[in-house]
């Protein structure tokens, strides 16, 4: 079986955002980064279909500028066989049709068995790339899954819906999945798997993405820190402990909880 | 030309979710801010849910049918919303941002060449000016207004919250219609939706829950909480992140994948506040939100919050308590 695994950089979760003085995005200097929460569930669980099922190929998929290199050698570190990084400085700014265009464009002649894509990404929070690239690519998908059965000749999957309810789909092949969090524990890369991972494929490719920023349907015209709209009562004026007691008082008094 | 703003219902079980009614409200705003009529489609023959959305301010009620639709599938429900999206040409495709609208409606955006302005908390349009949608990125720390390039039809889907259901306008005369729609293959087989087995925790009868999040940084460390939920006579409740790590059961887990409370007392302990987090804990009646971050969206719900080291507050929170209780 041929796994795609699409996985994206983004921000680090405890990163300082600040935002830049055209006020279009964040200052992105000084900024540290990771890999996009839901995605490494998606690489995971690809290792561990490709280990259960005696073999195939994993292949990770990311795009951007040239940082996101670090995110593809930690997946093929982790074990994923190859890599294709779609280059572009400013893929952030793509709508999300023309993200899912592009990566479409990139992944289509790999004619892969199974695409798994995290189900939102933690920046730009579109939660649609995955099923803008399923029709793109006229393949069925499912989202939020958090259990996959590749046993037989169909998928059998299991999606989280709202408020504690789940489901089974049984879904044809070849097929996108959409991933959430916590599907399964996260491995480690071993210096073995480090060592490896120098010797294993990364291909660039470059789409010409001027003309797709230009015909975005959606544009940002600002971006800013949300208006805060409860008053809320901030205690202890940065210290904590000070803080504590005074909170213990209020709950006492004020909100009249014991 | 296009004209309208078209507002796809969403029903399970011969029910509307709750959400739907946001999502029509917000189509209203527009619709009254444009002067443009709003038209409901819902995805079923159940004549009972079309009089349901009857009894609103729309113009049109429009049942699409098809034996397919009788389950829910993205394949079967997209082919019947581009079918009625075409043949309606509206404007604007107003939704409520729900797994089942993420699961099949980005499908929809694209046979149109587009994707959705995703998961909007406002909508500004006065005036006949120009639209402008705002949603948040980065986990909620940010917002971000979008607007389009006026190219029909625009989808747009609104977060949970984002607009009050019980303020979508009530109103009578409604014209009903059905549409009956040509579904194409379904790929997908859906089970029946089950719940896992009976949750051995119900948070919901809690008076004081103490919530943990990833800023309790270790398994280790969830003692300090346990010991604050003790002195509080609460029970202790996570995030997910911290269910998914295995350090409680997912029966303690908050949000919308987990359980929605309103104690009296909510206290949230290094948690940020993602819109997953908050829709499962926001009409708690005291909000308490603790985090190093003075940015984080949490404090935006919080009626008391401490900037500030949870590892600081727990120790001293907790003997406070004590002795206060006396
Ligand atoms: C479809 C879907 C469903 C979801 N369902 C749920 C759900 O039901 N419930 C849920 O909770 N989430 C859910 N999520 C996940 C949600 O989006 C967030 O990722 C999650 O809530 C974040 O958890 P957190 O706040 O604990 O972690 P983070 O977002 O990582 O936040 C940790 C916070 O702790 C702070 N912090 C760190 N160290 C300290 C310290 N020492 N002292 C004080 N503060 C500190 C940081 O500043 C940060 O704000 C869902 C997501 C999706 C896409
Ligand atoms: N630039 C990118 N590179 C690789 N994968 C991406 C990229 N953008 C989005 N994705 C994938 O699409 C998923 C959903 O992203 P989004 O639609 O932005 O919420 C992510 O979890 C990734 O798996």
């Amino acid at each position: 079986m041929k796994i795609i695994v699409l996985m994206k950089q983004v921000a680090n979760k405890d990163a300082i955002l600040r935002i830049n003085k055209e006020a279009t995005w964040i200052e992105e200097g000084d900024l540290s980064y990771e890999v996009n929460e839901s995605d490494g569930y998606a690489l995971e669980e690809s290792l561990r279909l490709k280990e259960k099922h005696g073999g195939g190929e994993v292949v990770v998929c990311s795009m951007g500028p040239q940082r996101v290199k670090s995110v593809i050698k930690d997946a093929l570190a982790r074990g994923a066989d190859r890599a294709i990084h779609v280059v572009g400085d400013d893929t952030l700014r793509l709508s999300p049709f023309a993200a899912a265009w592009v990566l479409a464009e990139a992944i289509r002649g790999e004619q892969a068995d199974l695409i798994l894509t995290g189900l939102q990404s933690d920046d730009n929070g579109y939660a649609q790339t995955g099923v803008i690239l399923a029709e793109l690519l006229g393949v069925p998908h499912a989202t939020i899954v958090i259990e996959v059965d590749a046993a037989g000749e169909q998928l059998r999957v299991k999606r989280e819906l709202e408020s504690g309810w789940y489901q089974w789909y049984t879904i044809q092949k070849p097929a996108l999945l959409t991933i959430q969090s916590g599907i399964s524990q996260i491995r480690y890369a071993t210096l073995k798997g480090i060592m490896a991972a120098k010797k294993k494929e990364i291909k660039e490719v470059q789409p010409a993405l001027e003309a797709l920023a230009a015909a975005a349907h959606q544009r940002v015209t600002k971006i800013y820190f949300p208006l805060k709209t409860k008053q809320t009562q901030f205690l202890g004026d940065g210290d904590a402990k000070a803080g504590a007691a005074l909170l213990a008082e209020k709950l006492r008094t004020e909100a009249r909880v014991f | 030309m296009s004209n309208g703003i078209l507002i796809f219902a969403e029903h399970r079980d011969g029910a509307f979710n709750k959400t739907s009614f946001e999502a029509l409200a917000a189509a209203q705003q527009l619709g009254a801010s444009l002067n443009q009529p709003v038209v409901a489609v819902v995805l079923s023959t159940d004549a009972a849910l079309a009089q349901e959305i009857a009894g609103y301010d729309v113009s049109k009620v429009i049942s699409v049918e098809s034996p397919k639709l009788n389950e829910y599938t993205p394949d079967g429900y997209t082919d019947a919303m581009e079918q009625a999206v075409r043949a309606l040409d509206p404007q604007y495709v107003i939704m409520p941002h729900t797994y089942l609208v993420r699961d099949y409606a980005p499908k929809l955006a694209a046979r149109f060449g587009k994707g959705l302005i995703s998961d909007c908390v406002r909508l500004t349009a006065e005036g006949g000016s120009e639209v402008v949608f705002s949603r948040r990125i980065f986990l909620g720390k940010i917002d971000a207004d979008v607007v389009t390039d006026g190219e029909s039809p625009v989808f747009a889907t609104f977060q949970s919250g984002a607009f009050r259901g019980d303020q979508a306008k009530r109103g009578a005369g409604a014209v009903m219609e059905s549409m009956p729609v040509e579904v194409g293959e379904i790929r997908m087989q859906p089970e029946p939706a089950f719940q896992e087995v009976k949750q051995a925790v119900d948070l919901t009868k809690a008076n004081v829950i103490v919530a943990i999040g990833r800023g309790i940084k270790g398994e280790e460390n969830i003692a300090q909480a346990q010991a604050l939920a003790e002195a509080l006579g609460g029970d202790l409740a996570a995030s997910r992140p911290i269910c998914d790590a295995g350090w409680l059961p997912i029966d303690r887990q908050i949000g919308s994948s987990g359980q929605t409370v309103a104690p009296k007392l909510y206290i949230a302990l290094g948690i940020s506040g993602a819109i997953q987090h908050l829709v499962g804990m926001k009409n708690s009646d005291t909000i308490v939100a603790v985090n190093k971050d003075p940015e984080a969206p949490i404090f935006d719900i919080a009626d008391y919050g401490i900037v500030g080291d949870i590892f600081e507050v727990m120790p001293v929170l907790t003997e406070e308590v004590k002795k206060l209780k006396g």
